[in-house]
């Protein structure tokens, strides 16, 4: 589905009939896409939708199975990053591809030196840095060395490479994901200078407010498949929120009221930094009481992840203080954590909550594995194991129902019961969950949400962390918004979507 | 689809796999053989004659694997813990400090069998404490533990060197090694093992530390899948951040790990020390230690493995000791090349042959 | 024998010394700058010295030797390439194993060649680097402390010594001012910024451990025909760890790394000096100090007790694109 384009303005990339599919995932499907010369255009949907996959196609990162890529109006193929620079494509990536303990200087030069030896480039490149200073109001020091810089000033290093290199056209992965928001106004203010000076900008993203904000034009992708380009000028928010999600079967949980007692877990001015040092978590108090669900909503990269971490004890607070039950645990390790009634289900099960390699019933005891029922003293009962394995396999309508498989071979959502399984069978007090439904099929999100109402039934303080806002709304009792490391507002379960989501980008508390 | 990701059945990953990888080892080694002009068929022949044919040979084939098998064990410990410890043959150097000085201190006074648990005690206390500082800098300060491992192999080499040639010398003679233990400090030959299959150990200085190796064997495969101590371990090797979640500490584990792997490498000095030359000489653990890294890779990190991949380079060093004498031209060096080979292509060159038996087994299981 | 010429024949024999550590610890300067662990230095050494030797004791010309020396040491290196860049294998392993090949190879092909127990046979004199007296070294000798400086530690070393302080600089001008330096200190750091614009990865790698044989092949060249006359069993001895040592401890900076090989070159001659002599109130020091120092000294250095040494960032771990 192409726009149509006034005669007088000249496409700068069209894509036409992109196809990929990596093994069993149909990442991107018969994708057509005309952006139009001296435009910002954005590109948005949900998580794994396929916007990263086509412009990795569209920079040589990946090859495309079918479909052609025509720039001004000519087809080319693009058979690695090399093809896509001469053809004047440019891309600042998500994580930067910059080497840390270089200058600015040698960041930008790295791979277009101007020759073998370095001395007539670097006086070359200095004198073209300072135009694109000048011109595009990039100011960064060339000598300063990139690790010291600010990730403002790193990602303008980025986009000083793909200048460098002559880039007409400038993809640009999920930009302010990393970014404070003074950082994303500057970053769009260049943006804007950029495309009257003629260049073409793609812009990547799932932050509705930056299309809005930025964009020309936006095409919107759902689950590989491109389904629909505006004007940025003739649609509204509401639309491209729809079209992103698509006519989604509501998943409808059964809920009564709350009925909250005591305060369980308690949180008090919990500050928490990143290895960088940057404050992720930035003075941050509230309290779940006994038989409530609280949720934190938010984009993703606010602070919430470290949050989670530091109540779970993973992470070193910074400052501040947790309770649980009234009893301080700050500075406890994750295994005295469990001993005082708290369970966590992480955000990463391939990373954090569980072993890949392990068999299913050696995961079924992970964080729970000095606990005597599993075997008595320092040796571990096998039988116990899988045994009490079998019980929660059952009970949780695991599948394969095998606790000698292998942990990887596992789907999704079997993997999340897994997990969801091993932490809520030890009938914590505590509950904390990070994306509980992520990657999961619709079958085990409406188990899972099930069990996590049961655990508020119960009579257990659970805290919800989730960047789907469907997920926080249908099961919270309470919502507090996260923005930029701290609690931003609070509502009750029955906030609007529209009211939660001009909170999450950080325009109202 | 990239064949990284296919699962292969655990027959082929173990089985077929290293076999594979020997076999391209041996048909290297061949090919040098070969190049010097001689029969690659007829040097086989010779070395597995040499090794197995007689009594003695068997007793001197038993006699190198024990010390595979406790370096090989230690290699193995450490790198289910993550932990890639190449520094096994300066712990079982100085391990043979340990056992020494129990012999010594206890040969005049007690028999064998009472001298035997604390040379057992002293050669793992000692190769642990080579272990320590390595894995202290690696678990509190980051230090890359492949590197500080391969300096303290010097360190204790000079160490060691030093108190051989200055302190545990006997006086008045030439060789660096302390004096002959007597009866109660020397382990027993295993003259009734070999006689039970017909054979004469002769002699072939196979002792009681090979009883010691295969219950070791066992220790470890209790320690690595049946107790918490190895879940731990393991899991911290598999997936940091996994275990950092389930509260598994990170500096207390590799402590653990790398002593445990350090006492089993200062154990091996008891088979040379106590059960063969009945004194503490220089240099006496020749290479043991770098060959358990080729006996870990090869046996999988697998006690039983490690048993199979031991006796293969037991066999390897007796057959070419023997070789040598039937084939002047080819010296016992051959073995450190095969050795080196099955290094490379068990250890490094793992995966090279991994996409063409994917696509192998594909093709003929259908799917 | 007064001080000042004891100090000067230990600083000469130091010189010495330190020349194989400085070729062997450039050349892993130059793999492990790429991201390549390299620990595999002691077996390039050795398998590079033996086919010197052999070169020069066939032909008679010490060059010939050299180019054998550093063709068999790069052939070395593309196979450590070959397990750890195109089969994305463990380093370390790759390194052990290629150590182990390097030491039985060279004796097992010696005494089938030589027979003379792994020692390759005496290489006659116009096969082999000898020293060369600069100008004016005799009428220099007689001037006070700079004559027998001149004389004896700056005159009167082989070829191969001149081009090994020489290579400092060429390596540091390498690194740092051409393309070649700058785009192969970046994939050691993070390959992901290098494939990105648009280089090959694997090729540049690939090229860093030409470099790197190159520099051993000149090592073990020295070790035979410069050093002595012959290969001579497992004549590395350890070499190739000391390097590795001196690298780490010099923080893989080209300067640096030639003053922690002096260093250790100087502690290995103060240690041969030492032998059997005593210190005024301290009494006999062991030799095995001075020998153990060097690996202490990175132990020490290695604990970020002296300042940090930060390797390389993407050293050690094979690059894959798919993510």
């Amino acid at each position: 589905m192409s726009l149509d384009l006034p005669k007088e303005i000249e496409p700068a990339i069209e894509l036409v009939g992109i196809d990929k599919k990596f093994g069993a995932v149909h990442a991107n499907k018969n994708i057509n896409l005309t952006v139009a010369k001296g435009s910002i255009h954005g590109i948005i949907g949900e998580n794994g939708a396929g916007k990263s996959t086509l412009m990795s196609i569209l920079y040589g990162f990946y090859h495309a199975d079918h479909g052609e890529i025509r720039i001004s109006g000519k087809p080319i193929s693009i058979r690695d990053s090399q093809a896509a620079i001469a053809a004047g494509i440019g891309m600042v990536h998500q994580h930067f591809m910059l080497v840390e303990n270089f200058t600015v200087l040698e960041n930008v030069m790295l791979g277009a030196e101007g020759g073998q030896l370095l001395r007539k480039g670097v006086a070359s490149a200095r004198k073209e840095l300072k135009h694109l200073e000048d011109d595009y109001g990039l100011e960064v020091d060339p000598d300063a060395v990139v690790e010291e810089l600010p990730v403002g000033s790193q990602q303008r290093v980025e986009i000083l490479k793909a200048l460098y290199r002559g880039a007409e056209i400038l993809i640009l992965d999920e930009p302010t994901g990393v970014l404070t928001p003074a950082e994303a106004d500057h970053l769009f203010k260049v943006l804007r200078v950029l495309r009257d000076q003629g260049k073409t900008i793609i812009l990547i993203t799932h932050k509705l407010r930056e299309i809005m904000a930025i964009t020309d034009t936006v095409s919107v992708m759902r689950r590989g498949e491109m389904v629909a380009t505006r004007k940025t000028s003739e649609t509204t928010v509401e639309e491209l929120a729809e079209l992103m999600v698509g006519r989604r079967v509501l998943l409808h949980v059964e809920k009564g009221d709350a009925n909250p007692g005591r305060v369980l877990l308690s949180v008090r001015n919990l500050s928490v930094k990143d290895a960088r040092g940057v404050t992720m978590v930035d003075n941050v108090s509230f309290d779940v009481r006994a038989g409530e669900i609280v949720g934190i909503a938010g984009v993703a990269g606010n602070g919430q992840s470290e949050l989670l971490e530091a109540i779970a004890g993973i992470r070193k607070p910074a400052s501040g203080e947790i309770f649980i039950d009234g009893n301080p645990v700050a500075g406890i390790d994750p295994a005295g954590l469990r001993d005082l009634g708290l369970a966590h289900i992480p955000e990463d099960r391939h990373h954090m909550g569980l072993v890949l390699k392990f068999e299913e019933y050696e995961n079924s005891i992970l964080g729970y594995h000095r606990d005597q029922r599993y075997g008595r003293g320092a040796m571990l009962d096998l039988d116990a194991m899988r045994k009490d394995a079998e019980e929660k396999i059952a009970k949780y309508d695991i599948r394969p129902p095998n606790p000698r498989l292998k942990t990887a071979n596992f789907s999704g959502g079997n993997q999340q019961k897994i997990v969801v399984a091993r932490e809520i069978e030890r009938d914590p007090n505590v509950l904390i969950i990070g994306q509980p439904t992520r990657g999961v099929d619709i079958g085990a999100i409406e188990f899972i949400h099930k069990r996590i109402i049961d655990m508020r039934d119960a009579g257990k303080a659970v805290l919800l962390v989730s960047v789907e806002l469907d997920e926080i709304r249908s099961l919270s009792d309470r919502i507090l918004v996260m923005f930029a490391g701290k609690v931003v507002g609070e509502k009750t379960g029955d906030a609007g979507e529209q009211t939660l989501g001009l909170m999450m980008a950080g325009i109202a508390a | 689809m990239s064949t990284a990701s296919v699962q292969l059945p655990a027959w082929i990953n173990y089985g077929v796999i290293p076999l594979l990888n020997l076999v391209l080892a041996f048909f290297f080694s061949g090919l040098v053989v070969w190049a010097i002009g001689e029969s690659p068929i007829e040097a086989l022949r010779l070395l597995l004659i040499g090794a197995l044919g007689r009594g003695e040979g068997i007793g001197f084939t038993l006699f190198y694997a024990t010390s595979f098998i406790f370096t090989g064990l230690s290699v193995a410990v450490a790198i289910h813990a993550g932990l890639f410890n190449i520094g096994s043959e300066g712990q079982a150097y100085l391990g043979g400090l340990g056992a020494a000085l129990v012999a010594l201190s206890l040969d005049r006074y007690v028999p064998w069998y009472v001298t035997m648990p604390f040379a057992v005690v002293g050669a793992a206390l000692f190769g642990a404490a080579c272990a320590a500082i390595p894995a202290w800098l690696q678990a509190k300060r980051g230090s890359h533990i492949v590197i500080t491992t391969i300096m303290f192999n010097f360190i204790t080499s000079s160490l060691m060197n030093y108190l051989l040639v200055r302190v545990l010398i006997v006086p008045g003679k030439m060789a660096p090694e302390t004096r002959t233990f007597l009866e109660g400090g020397q382990l027993p030959k295993l003259d009734w093992l070999i006689s039970m299959f017909g054979g004469k150990l002769g002699a072939a200085p196979l002792n009681f530390s090979f009883l010691i190796a295969l219950v070791m064997c066992f220790l470890v495969w209790v320690l690595i899948w049946r107790t918490k101590l190895g879940y731990e371990m393991r899991t911290l090797g598999i997936s940091p951040t996994a275990a950092s979640y389930a509260g598994i500490p990170y500096a207390k584990i590799v402590m653990i790990a790398m002593l445990i792997s350090g006492g089993l490498a200062g154990m091996m000095a008891l088979n040379p020390v106590m059960g063969a030359s009945a004194r503490l000489q220089i240099e006496f653990v020749g290479g043991a230690g770098f060959v358990g890294i080729a006996v870990s890779l090869m046996g999988r990190n697998h006690p039983v493995g490690i048993i199979l991949a031991a006796l293969l380079f037991g066999i390897l060093y007796q057959g070419g000791a023997e070789l040598s004498f039937d084939m002047p031209s080819i010296t016992r060096d051959m073995i450190v090349v095969i050795q080196g080979l099955v290094i490379l292509f068990a250890g490094a060159l793992e995966y090279m042959l991994r996409p063409a038996i994917v696509r192998l087994y594909q093709q003929i299981s259908g799917k | 024998m007064d001080y000042f010429d004891i100090f000067i024949g230990i600083l000469g024999s130091a010189i010495r010394l330190s020349i194989p550590l400085l070729f062997t610890a450039l050349a892993g300067l130059f793999s492990e700058r790429a991201g390549i662990f390299d620990i595999g230095l002691e077996g390039k050494m050795l398998v590079s010295a033996f086919a010197s030797a052999c070169a020069a004791y066939w032909t008679g010309n010490a060059w010939l030797g050299l180019m054998a020396g550093i063709v068999v040491a790069i052939a070395f290196s593309f196979l450590h390439g070959f397990a750890s860049i195109t089969n994305r294998g463990n380093q370390i392993v790759s390194g052990v194993a290629l150590n182990f090949v390097a030491a039985g190879l060279t004796i097992v092909l010696g005494q089938a060649w030589f027979g003379q127990g792994g020692r390759t046979a005496q290489v006659p004199g116009s096969g082999r680097f000898t020293p060369i007296i600069l100008p004016g070294a005799d009428a220099m000798r007689e001037v006070p402390i700079l004559g027998p400086l001149y004389a004896n530690v700056i005159s009167g070393n082989n070829i191969l010594t001149y081009i090994a302080f020489l290579m400092v600089p060429i390596s540091w001008w390498v690194l740092y001012r051409t393309r070649f330096g700058l785009r192969l200190r970046a994939v050691g750091e993070n390959p992901g910024a290098v494939d990105t614009a648009g280089i090959s990865v694997s090729w540049l790698r690939y090229r860093a451990l030409i470099v790197t044989g190159f520099l051993a092949g000149f090592a073990g060249t020295y070790l035979a025909i410069a050093q002595s006359a012959a290969f001579i069993n497992n004549m590395s001895a350890g070499k190739g760890y000391i390097a590795l040592a001196a690298l780490i401890f010099a923080k893989w900076k080209p300067v640096p790394v030639m003053l922690a090989c002096l260093l250790f070159g100087f502690l290995d001659a103060f240690a041969n000096f030492m032998q059997g002599k005593s210190i005024p109130l301290i009494g006999e020091v062991p030799v095995q100090i001075f020998q153990a120092l060097p690996y202490i000294l990175t132990c020490v250095l290695l604990a970020g007790f002296i300042g940090i040494a930060r390797p390389p960032k993407a050293g050690g771990v094979p690059y894959t694109k798919e993510r």
